[in-house]
């Protein structure tokens, strides 16, 4: 096909030219005409299944997909005509009629693209029979992250050209067919017993509410109000960027200083920052691919595991856990920063402010569904206790806001409560592709030279940005004598964000393919600020709003290398002793083990 | 459950491991087992390299790849209209009398399970069925009696 | 009033002729000697769909890509068809050949016949034909090889996206079109799809030639047909017959003397009740039909009809699209609604609506066509369906 050829048609008898292999949907897009779609989303394949974008092709026998239909050279189309909306009329109350429309009780009430279609083209008609069984039976609530409800599936199939093409899992395929077909897990099994990561991503796609995160508002409300507890709070870097677009802002605005404010408000006793232990985790899991390096380039230990991969993003944990176990040993032991402050908060700070941890609730608002699944982990009880205790998504999050009558615009801005408050600007990048590995190079560059990175202001460019997978190497050189093993090494890295890039990468590398010393995965689009408890909608041009304004608040903040957070620094001197100490170890460290392959 | 990793690795080595390999393998496996076990689709997915989902997924589009228990001899009796107005009604009747059991259901010693189908391209003989991949067809109560003895036989 | 031909059978399908020499004389001619051939005959494809083969073929062949299929649907599935059976049955070597000739046409060397599952006991002998047939051509210098695959059960796949999907080893879901088979098919190379009866006409066509084969039927619809006669009749089975007749004409030959409709065309063709015999043409220009030809008498009810047909969608829809998996249902649980007295009777055009909205705005050709036999039926039977 040639390239930049046009083609010209006319929509609504308006002439447009758009280049060949557009489709008409984008070709009316040029003209701002809207044709409404459903099973159509910007990161996904053209599926042309749910027929909510017919239109009508002047002398066709049929109408056409607008969204599957390429443009076509003297295409006379019309989007609204009287036989594109009978039809259109239809296709929405059919799907009505296999969804169950119980809207005022639904988590997905007004964010809603059923809904919405239906407020258009039904008007409240419901002109077909009631198609939904025993809806009891049709959900499945085992898992503590995501809930998949059947009974309000309407079969877009977004979910699994999600999981197949963004993720690489297809924990969640179609089976059946005819009136049976629905969207299963493997042999139907519960979604918490399968290869499901729970990353959420599908969550984020569904128009409907047939696939929720698990919420716990209530519990933590619950929380709040019993004077007997105290409750902490941590958010999660990329949260600050993306919660605005949930309470009217455009995507990309920063609110870090409103959100903690409003958490103030909210009740939390202590509104703390997960950038702490994001710094922390800088420390260790920086100390410890140095330790490995050690023992893999000096002792030339055969045992050490490279390359090393990252492990805060628990969609990828899980992932490695079902699909490449062989590889474990190569996660960093590392917990996320989610879990390094749980344990830290029933522990050290619970020592600090003389509150008994039996009391302390932890609660966590996080990017992510996945969290709610690590937070449940057994291996994250090493304070003694659950080390935490409820995960609210972003999204939770903005209800509770709102659930309070919180008038969010006029908040003043307010600062992170202190020990385990502080942010740098490492910490606030963890929440974007390449983030962590910026951080980290950040601080280890740094203590084995002695020197910054030598980057332009420390932004490390070769690591950021929307490609699926990126490769990076520095030269070391210049090393303080006690590093002089890595006096010249190339360390080379990769970076892939999403599980499909994932298993690329890890395929490379079991195929010896690769020769990384270390992985940054995370399992989102774009990382974090992808993730799947982040508003809806998420699709490229927000996901590139939501990282410039992370690395926006990178550069607004005072400090932007982890080993310079004043209570990292504080924390290793009175309580953690140094990095990968025996202290360290014991709260900080774990390891995972081999699922499922289903 | 059933012993499949020799035949699914020998079902591999015939036509490959490709994802166009993956109807020809659960059609050798249905064949020789009458159904897919749930360990037989997850040792296809992995030998394929493809999700325990999409094979399953895949299996459930096609009414004759079983991923429920299936017995030895499976019955499939037409109910497509010309069956139905020739007395497949009456082919069922005899069937479940001489079987005990109800379409949809399989003899407790795993003989036989009874099962309706659509439309097999018999209209003309009708009413038809199909006992494994073997058609039947201008039932009589007579006839099947003896089908089906001879089968009980088998 | 169109013109209608008087009926007359013919013995070409059947008829059993030496392959070799026919395609002795093929492999002297070029690609698009045979194509001229084939669209000077007027042969429509003889699945259901009617496409001009010859165009089909054209528009493959002119296609630039090294690798192409030609791929014989035997995946015959329309309720009241069985001739394709019955053509493998008795002349598998023709089929053979005519794929042979359709992959000279369009420049393919590798031929697949799509067998439905049904149809597998047949697959011995098939095998058997195929493997004499491989070292006739391989003797005559063809550089074409035919494989089997084998269908599981599921009526969608005859349609030929769908078939293609379930080839590479997926659920027969159709795919979106454009792209056609012809430049975008299996594996996604370009594609000739054809019906086994099809492949059949192409080697009569090249025997006696277009002038010959254009003798039968009419302008539109040219050659004879296989045609599949069951329901209330005292002889059913397979008859060759020349397009174009009345559907009188065929009632006269084939009912019971009672008969009070004919469904043409299968469950996605059209019911054609008594009163429409004499001025419906069984052709392309009038009511087409992949063969299938049920007869009913008045002791039918056609309330039952209808629901085995809308029952056999809900089941053999592939669920993919909307108005097809969800319109099934509703058709269905509509019909059953309003018998019961639970809906009224003016539900009834509500589904007519529905079942037109079907028509336009489904994906592919099965949910298409659910509205044909639907409102067929409730037009002309209304009352039966209703009380």
């Amino acid at each position: 096909m040639k390239k930049n050829k046009m083609v010209n048609l006319k929509i609504n008898n308006q002439p447009v030219s758009v280049p060949e292999g557009s489709t008409v949907l984008q070709a009316a897009e040029k003209l701002n005409i809207h044709i409404p779609t459903l099973c159509n989303h910007d990161d996904l394949c053209v599926a042309g299944n749910c027929r909510v974008c017919v239109v009508e092709h002047k002398g066709a026998r049929t109408l056409l997909a607008g969204c599957a239909t390429p443009a076509a050279e003297g295409m006379d189309i019309m989007t609204n005509s009287l036989k594109v909306r009978n039809a259109r009329k239809h296709v929405v109350e059919l799907l009505l009629s296999e969804h169950r429309a119980d809207c005022t009780k639904c988590y997905r009430n007004q964010n809603c693209e059923l809904q919405e279609l239906a407020n258009e083209y039904s008007f409240g008609d419901h002109i077909f029979l009631d198609l939904v069984g025993d809806h009891e039976a049709m959900i499945d609530d085992a898992s503590c992250a995501i809930i998949k409800d059947d009974s309000k599936c309407i079969r877009c199939q977004r979910c699994v050209r999600t999981c197949s093409q963004l993720q690489k899992v297809s924990a969640i395929a179609v089976s059946g067919k005819g009136s049976e077909m629905k969207i299963s897990t493997f042999h139907d099994r519960p979604i918490s017993h399968v290869v499901c990561t729970n990353c959420g991503q599908c969550v984020n796609r569904c128009p409907t509410g047939a696939l929720t995160e698990k919420n716990y508002i209530d519990s933590v409300w619950d929380a709040i109000y019993d004077s007997g507890k105290h409750v902490v709070v941590q958010t999660a870097p990329a949260v600050r960027v993306a919660l605005g677009e949930e309470l009217g802002y455009d995507p990309g605005e920063r609110v870090t200083g409103k959100m903690v404010t409003a958490l103030k408000q909210l009740g939390f006793d202590s509104v703390l920052d997960t950038d702490f232990t994001a710094d922390l985790t800088i420390m260790e899991e920086g100390t410890e691919l140095l330790t490995r390096l050690k023992k893999a380039l000096v002792e030339q230990d055969k045992e050490t595991a490279l390359p090393m991969t990252t492990s805060c993003s628990p969609g990828w944990v899980k992932f490695i856990e079902h699909k490449f176990p062989e590889f474990l040993p190569n996660v960093s032991t590392c917990k996320s920063p989610q879990q390094m402050f749980g344990a830290l908060a029933k522990t050290y700070y619970a020592d600090n402010r003389g509150v008994d941890p039996e009391n302390i609730v932890s609660v966590s608002i996080m990017p992510c569904t996945a969290k709610k699944f690590e937070a449940n982990r057994p291996e994250m009880r090493d304070s003694g206790y659950k080390d935490v205790d409820y995960v609210l998504t972003t999204r939770e999050f903005a209800v509770m806001i709102k659930q309070a009558g919180i008038d969010f615009r006029t908040l003043e801005p307010s600062g992170y409560d202190s020990l385990m408050g502080d942010s740098t600007g490492a910490g606030v990048i963890f929440g974007a592709t390449g983030g962590v590995m910026e951080a980290a190079i950040r601080t280890a560059y740094e203590i084995v030279t002695g020197k910054p990175v030598p980057f332009d202001n420390l932004n490390i460019t070769p690591v950021r940005g929307m490609e699926g997978v990126k490769e990076a190497s520095l030269k070391i050189e210049g090393c303080l004598k006690e590093w002089s093993f890595l006096e010249g090494v190339e360390l080379k890295t990769a970076i892939a964000h999403g599980l499909t890039n994932a298993n690329k990468v890890m395929t490379a590398v079991r195929n010896g393919e690769a020769d990384y010393h270390f992985i940054e995965i995370m399992a989102c689009p774009g990382g974090c600020i992808g993730g799947g408890g982040q508003p809806i909608p998420t699709n490229m041009t927000i996901r590139q709003s939501r990282i410039d304004a992370i690395y926006e608040e990178d550069m607004s903040l005072p400090i932007r290398k982890s080993h310079e957070n004043p209570e990292v620094q504080a924390i290793y001197k009175d309580f953690l002793g140094e990095p990968n100490g025996h202290k360290s170890h014991e709260l900080l460290h774990t390891h995972y083990i081999e699922r499922v392959p289903y | 459950m059933y012993q499949t990793d020799n035949l699914i690795k020998d079902l591999v080595k015939e036509y490959g491991s490709r994802r166009d390999s993956l109807m020809p393998i659960l059609q050798g496996i249905v064949e020789k087992h009458n159904y897919l076990t749930d360990d037989a689709m997850v040792e296809v997915a992995k030998e394929l390299d493809i999700s325990a989902a999409e094979v399953y997924g895949t299996a459930s589009f096609y009414s004759f790849l079983d991923t429920e228990p299936r017995g030895k001899f499976v019955i499939r009796v037409c109910k497509t209209i010309t069956c139905s107005m020739k007395g497949k009604h009456e082919v069922l009747e005899t069937l479940e009398d001489m079987l005990k059991i109800k379409v949809g259901e399989t003899t407790s010693n795993g003989i036989f399970t009874l099962l309706e189908t659509n439309c097999m391209g018999w209209c003309h003989k009708a009413p038809a069925m199909l006992i494994n991949d073997t058609p039947y067809t201008e039932l009589t109560r007579e006839k099947i009696n003896e089908i089906i003895k001879e089968y009980m036989h088998k | 009033m169109m013109e209608t031909k008087k009926i007359s059978k013919v013995d070409l399908i059947f008829e059993d002729i030496d392959p070799r020499e026919i395609l002795t004389r093929v492999k002297g001619m070029s690609a698009t000697e045979i194509i001229e051939e084939v669209l000077e005959s007027g042969l429509k494809g003889r699945g259901g769909a009617g496409f001009p083969t010859g165009m089909k073929w054209k528009f493959c062949s002119e296609e630039k890509e090294k690798d192409k299929y030609i791929v014989c649907n035997a995946d015959e599935g329309e309720p009241g068809t069985f001739k394709d059976r019955e053509i493998l049955d008795r002349v598998a070597q023709k089929v053979y050949a005519g794929m042979t000739i359709a992959g000279k046409a369009v420049g393919a060397q590798t031929g697949i016949v799509y067998l439905r599952g049904e149809y597998k006991f047949l697959l011995p002998q098939l095998r058997a034909e195929l493997e004499k047939f491989h070292k006739m051509i391989h003797e005559l210098g063809f550089d074409f090889r035919i494989d089997f695959r084998i269908g599981s059960g599921a009526y969608i796949c005859g349609e030929e996206s769908a078939l293609f999907e379930s080839i590479e080893g997926r659920r027969g879901e159709p795919r979106n079109k454009p792209p056609y088979p012809t430049s975008s098919g299996l594996f996604g190379k370009p594609t000739s799809i054809n019906n086994v009866e099809t492949l059949v006409n192409s080697v009569i066509i090249l025997k006696y030639g277009s002038e010959f084969y254009k003798k039968m039927g009419t302008q539109f619809s040219t050659g004879a047909k296989v045609f599949s006669v069951s329901g209330d009749t005292p002889k059913p089975g397979i008859y060759e017959l020349e397009l174009g007749m009345s559907l009188l004409e065929f009632v006269n030959e084939f009912g019971d003397g009672d008969t009070k409709a004919v469904q043409v065309g299968g469950a996605a063709g059209f019911c054609v009740p008594r009163k429409l015999f004499a001025s419906t043409v069984i052709g392309f220009e009038g009511v087409p039909t992949g063969g299938s030809m049920k007869l009913f008498n008045s002791s039918r009810s056609m309330y039952n009809v209808l629901h085995n047909y809308l029952d056999f969608f809900n089941e053999e829809s592939c669920g993919q699209c909307t108005p097809c998996r969800v319109g099934c249902q509703q058709l269905l649980k509509g019909v059953e609604s309003v018998k019961r007295g639970e809906s009224k009777s003016t539900y009834i055009d509500e589904l007519v609506k529905l079942a037109a909205t079907m028509k336009v705005a489904s994906k592919c050709g099965l949910g298409q066509s659910v509205g044909n036999a639907f409102n067929s039926i409730v037009e002309n039977f209304r009352e039966e369906i209703i009380y």
